[in-house]
């Protein structure tokens, strides 16, 4: 009988700290990116020049200065926090740039400094990788097929745009950020950045063709605070 | 020693400490073979030979390349190096990496041929490393990182048809006629897109008219160009995909595309009958002054 008890006591306990363990500590802040006005119309891109692009699409891809989704949801915005949080050591993961359909993917690729970039080329065509940095180091490394995935990092923060010479119609962007709350907008324009330790916070969300804008915020505890962005759409 | 002389001692020592020190860390140097350059002398050469293109503050934006005034067309048709930035076209070390000081006293006294940047030979070999110490002293680059590792150029080996025939096969399989054209004339599908760093239009080299490189005239020079790429422009770095001896088969190859320009790849190739009947269908015909000119 008190051996039992004994098990049931043990049970309990360890079940209490798995549940106590397992909920998120800190706080969240989420919200949704949209614009007002009109964008301007993105265009198809011509692959004429790369057949063996060109061929695996149906109908032409379009440029991604602006990525839309419904409810004037605005995509490929990178919200982070930019100052009320320490600067972090990059994790060990590293992130992945791939070039498929002679476009990137991601189209914006966020990170931190010092994190490993590995950029990996899946069409039947060279690509040159050419970043171009205005603090960070410039390089130009060509890419043919079937060769290994091109590794490098950054150790400064810095948005740095991203293109291939061969390809003109080919852009991306590298966000390079000092910290490891980032969340990059879907097609829904939704983002979250959860464990936030309790402070004062400014959240920056950034687009390619719409700037950035910034908001504070406050964590006390574990609860979940909503901020929105709308950004002004310029119809050219 | 009486307290106040103990004093008026240890002022002048103190005091007589700080002058060669501030004087030290102002001085940055350059180490080129013998040659020992020092950047005030630099400093002195640079704001009389060079700010008028390369700019007051080092990064391009001389009044020789843009003026003043309510029109802003360059008058200059590629803009002066930047060199607050410190990314350098012409250099022995890898892509993204600082050039050696000899890369750069090489740039001073070769010039950039097809630029306005003239060899500047005119000045001294002492005046030419003054200079690259001062040129040194506008990017923070410089103080935090170590130039780059030049790489190994390996010794050339024997010039055979083979390799050119190899070397015809890599320009095909690296896809260097995309941008360069399958004759090397700077005519390839994507020629007319290109852009530079600064996004001005750039045109790829053209081996059918050339002679000279951006970054020298030598095949070890051209060697070094599709290695280490030339950085700021739409030329990258092909280091991690062609092994040592197969880029020196690419430079052969290359060799045969300039055929306006004599040499052992050219003379050879010339001698096999399919080099003889590409050579022949490449050469510029027609007169001197132009007429009947085809190319």
């Amino acid at each position: 009988m008190r051996t039992k008890i004994g098990y049931a006591a043990i049970l309990a306990v360890l079940i209490a700290t798995t549940i106590a363990l397992a909920r998120p500590s800190g706080g969240t802040v989420d919200g949704k990116v949209t614009y007002e006005g009109t964008p301007a119309k993105q265009k198809p891109i011509d692959m004429s020049k790369e057949p063996s692009c060109a061929k695996q699409y149906a109908t032409p891809p379009t440029t991604e200065t602006v990525v839309t989704g419904p409810n004037n949801a605005l995509a490929n915005v990178v919200v982070y926090v930019s100052a009320g949080a320490p600067d972090e050591a990059a994790p060990s993961q590293a992130v992945v740039f791939d070039q498929k359909g002679c476009r990137y993917i991601p189209h914006v690729l966020a990170f931190q400094v010092n994190q490993e970039l590995k950029v990996t080329n899946e069409d039947q065509t060279s690509h040159n990788i050419h970043p171009l940095p205005k603090i960070n180091r410039e390089w130009n490394k060509s890419q043919p097929p079937g060769t290994p995935p091109i590794v490098d990092k950054y150790d400064k923060m810095e948005f740095i745009p991203v293109k291939c010479n061969v390809h003109p119609w080919m852009h991306g962007t590298f966000a390079v950020l000092k910290n490891s709350h980032y969340s990059v907008s879907g097609d829904d324009g939704s983002f979250k950045l959860p464990n936030l330790p309790p402070g004062k916070y400014t959240i920056t969300a950034w687009h390619e063709s719409y700037g950035e804008q910034t908001q504070e915020v406050t964590i006390s505890g574990s609860e979940t605070k909503s901020v929105n962005f709308v950004f002004k759409a310029k119809p050219y | 020693m009486k307290p106040a002389n103990k004093t008026l001692l240890s002022f002048a020592l103190l005091t007589s400490l700080a002058f060669p020190i501030t004087a030290l860390a102002q001085q940055g140097e350059s180490h080129i073979g013998k040659l020992t350059g020092h950047s005030d002398a630099g400093k002195q050469l640079f704001y009389r030979y060079c700010w008028g293109c390369h700019g007051f503050r080092g990064d391009g934006n001389g009044e020789n390349w843009l003026p003043t005034g309510s029109f802003l067309e360059p008058y200059l048709n590629i803009q002066p190096r930047n060199f607050a930035a410190a990314t350098f076209k012409c250099r022995s070390t890898p892509t993204g990496t600082l050039p050696t000081d000899q890369d750069l006293y090489n740039a001073i006294e070769r010039g950039f041929v097809m630029s306005n940047m003239p060899s500047w030979i005119t000045l001294t070999a002492q005046n030419r490393a003054d200079l690259v110490a001062f040129i040194k002293t506008f990017s923070p680059r410089w103080k935090n990182e170590k130039s780059g590792e030049p790489i190994n150029v390996p010794p050339e080996p024997k010039l055979t048809a083979e390799s050119i025939k190899h070397g015809a096969e890599l320009f095909q399989k690296l896809e260097c006629w995309k941008c360069h054209g399958q004759e090397g004339r700077g005519d390839g599908p994507s020629a007319s897109t290109l852009t530079d760093s600064n996004d001005q239009p750039i045109r790829p080299y053209n081996f059918a008219v050339g002679a000279r490189f951006k970054c020298g005239t030598s095949n070890q020079d051209l060697y070094k160009i599709f290695m280490t790429g030339v950085d700021g422009t739409p030329m990258p770095s092909f280091a991690d995909v062609i092994k040592p001896d197969e880029a020196w088969d690419l430079v052969h190859f290359l060799r045969t595309l300039q055929v306006a320009h004599k040499s052992p790849e050219l003379a050879l190739w010339q001698s096999t009958p399919e080099g003889a009947q590409q050579i022949a269908a490449r050469k510029a015909q027609g007169t001197p002054t132009g007429s009947g000119f085809k190319q």
